[in-house]
């Protein structure tokens, strides 16, 4: 029998190495998402497409939900409304008992909209208007300050509304064994945060009961949770010794690792991000640090990628292929960063969605944008792809779907698949007629 | 144009698809459609006869382009200042 053709490749060595059996590491054609084949998915809903799975999104809050029982009595989790804040995925988690963790206006009324109690919500950010902390206020959410303004404001919100209601500030810390933020909230080490503090408590006109932190996002390091912890735990101890504030709550944040991998990280995200139960412990380790007797306040943890990331897998259909003079193969699909901006961040796993054979190369996936910055994937070992041939492009659940922009080409479906087989749609993909509908010519044209 | 058989003829080509360039040093893999073509090229064929003889080689599914994927291979191999 005559060998099966395959378009003739040539490779350099030294490229990244070639590999002429197709057996990659790690590569694996997948044909279907949650047991539905792909083909049919795309069929139905066209390409690309965004794929949520509602099993792996729940399995991940129990897992971190479980790690967390195991070591805290008194605990929440508020689903980060940013990572995602489409409606369906906010519902999955709020079934599974989720807070809502806000940070604008228009967040807020989302997750009142979706019938979440005022006091199972946390405002954060750095922009909260005035009409923003009159809602919050009336409906009992818990705000939590970023600087000294908005307290100010926050006090003539709700000495308007004669009440004085909870609420938190956010600290930022500077001794962590990660790049520190300090654009966000009061910093601890330099003596501002308790500056606030006081300021509040002399006003009288807030309730002060939370510190707030959330130290950073994609921290590899769960080492640096047992120190926040520790040093929020010191710091409400203090204000309770001191200026006779309780702190009845800890919210650490978010920014625990996906399994997705950095630009610069050396190691695959699959084998390198801690497990929950390694930065949970960690967290329980600063407590223990912080709290010899007492018990620690309420823990609460706004976790958004590593929930999320996992769950979701986008579909892009290969529309040419060229060569680039360093020999590189380029492959042109219907994705770019106009839809899957965290491509800026990560490398992203791809997949072939068919069979594939033949030999792999240094390849570089292209977006459909007219843009030199439109590249989804820079340089991965893989096998020749035809014209209308799928990738599957993994970990995407997080920030995408939020973050995208309307660029020269429409947003796409998303669809939830649930480990029953059924499927549906959570965004419709807009159209010709969504991007007209906001624009407007003024009569003098 | 077809590459310069003579300059083809320097390198050494084994079975297994393993091409070394004795003047930079490089190696390269090619696949086995890539072998066939290095090897017809040597012997100086034609495009023409080039195709014809991935044809008689290789199981096609009918809607490949072989005369591209051979023009393309050429401009490949001058990438890499195989051939001239
Ligand atoms: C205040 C706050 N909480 C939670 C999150 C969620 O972070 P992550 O997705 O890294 O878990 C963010 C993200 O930026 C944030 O700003």
């Amino acid at each position: 029998m005559k060998p099966r053709y395959e378009r003739p490749v040539l490779v350099r060595h030294g490229l990244g190495g070639a590999n002429k059996f197709g057996a990659l590491p790690g590569l694996r054609s997948m044909k279907t998402f949650e047991g539905i084949p792909v083909d049919e998915l795309v069929r139905q809903y066209g390409s690309p497409l965004f794929l949520f799975s509602e099993r792996i999104l729940r399995d991940r809050y129990r897992e971190l939900k479980d790690q967390l029982a195991r070591r805290f009595a008194n605990f929440t989790m508020a689903w980060s409304y940013k990572t995602n804040y489409l409606g369906a995925i906010c519902k999955v988690f709020h079934q599974e008992g989720a807070w809502a963790e806000v940070v604008s206006g228009m967040e807020l009324k989302k997750a009142l909209r979706a019938g979440i109690p005022g006091r199972q919500i946390l405002f954060n950010g750095p922009a909260k208007s005035a009409a923003d902390l009159d809602l919050a206020f009336r409906e009992g959410v818990r705000v939590h300050f970023d600087h000294l303004d908005e307290i100010l404001l926050a006090e003539k919100t709700a000495s308007a509304l004669g009440i004085v209601p909870e609420v938190g500030i956010r600290v930022n810390i500077s001794e962590l064994p990660v790049p520190t933020w300090d654009r966000f909230g009061f910093n601890l080490e330099s003596g501002r945060a308790l500056e606030a503090v006081r300021r509040i408590v002399r006003r009288g006109k807030l309730d002060l009961r939370a510190l707030h932190a959330h130290i950073g996002t994609f921290i590899q390091e769960p080492d640096a949770y047992r120190m926040a912890a520790k040093a929020l735990g010191k710091f409400a101890i203090t204000l309770e010794a001191e200026e006779g504030v309780r702190i009845d709550a800890i919210d650490l944040g978010g920014g625990f690792a996906s399994h997705n991998t950095l630009h610069a990280q050396y190691l695959p995200g699959e084998e390198a991000t801690p497990s929950f139960g390694q930065y949970v412990e960690r967290i329980a380790a600063g407590f223990d640090e912080a709290y010899d007797g007492p018990e620690p306040p309420h823990l609460i943890l706004e976790t958004g990628r590593a929930l999320v990331d996992d769950a979701a897998v986008l579909i892009s259909t290969v529309l040419g292929n060229k060569r680039l003079l360093d020999g590189r193969r380029a492959v042109i699909v219907d994705a770019g960063v106009n839809i899957l901006p965290t491509a800026w961040w990560y490398r992203h796993e791809i997949h072939p969605a068919q069979d594939f054979y033949g030999t792999a190369e240094p390849t570089v996936f292209f977006g459909p944008l007219c843009m030199n910055i439109d590249v989804v994937r820079d340089r991965i070992m893989f096998p020749p792809l035809q014209v209308g041939d799928r990738i599957v492009i993994g970990h995407v659940g997080a920030y995408n779907v939020t973050q995208w922009m309307q660029f020269i080409t429409d947003r796409p479906n998303v669809v939830m698949v649930s480990s029953r087989g059924e499927h549906g749609l959570i965004r419709r993909a807009e159209d010709f007629e969504t991007l007209l509908a906001q624009e407007e010519i003024p009569s003098w044209l | 144009m077809n590459p310069d058989p003579a300059r083809l003829r320097d390198l050494a080509i084994s079975d297994s698809g393993f091409v070394f360039d004795p003047f930079t040093g490089y190696t390269f893999t090619v696949n086995a459609t890539g072998l066939a073509i290095l090897q017809a090229l040597k012997e100086g064929l034609s495009l023409d006869l080039i195709v014809r003889r991935l044809q008689d080689s290789f199981e096609l599914e009918g809607d490949e382009d072989l005369a591209r994927d051979v023009d393309e291979f050429c401009v490949r191999l001058r990438d890499q200042k195989l051939a001239r």
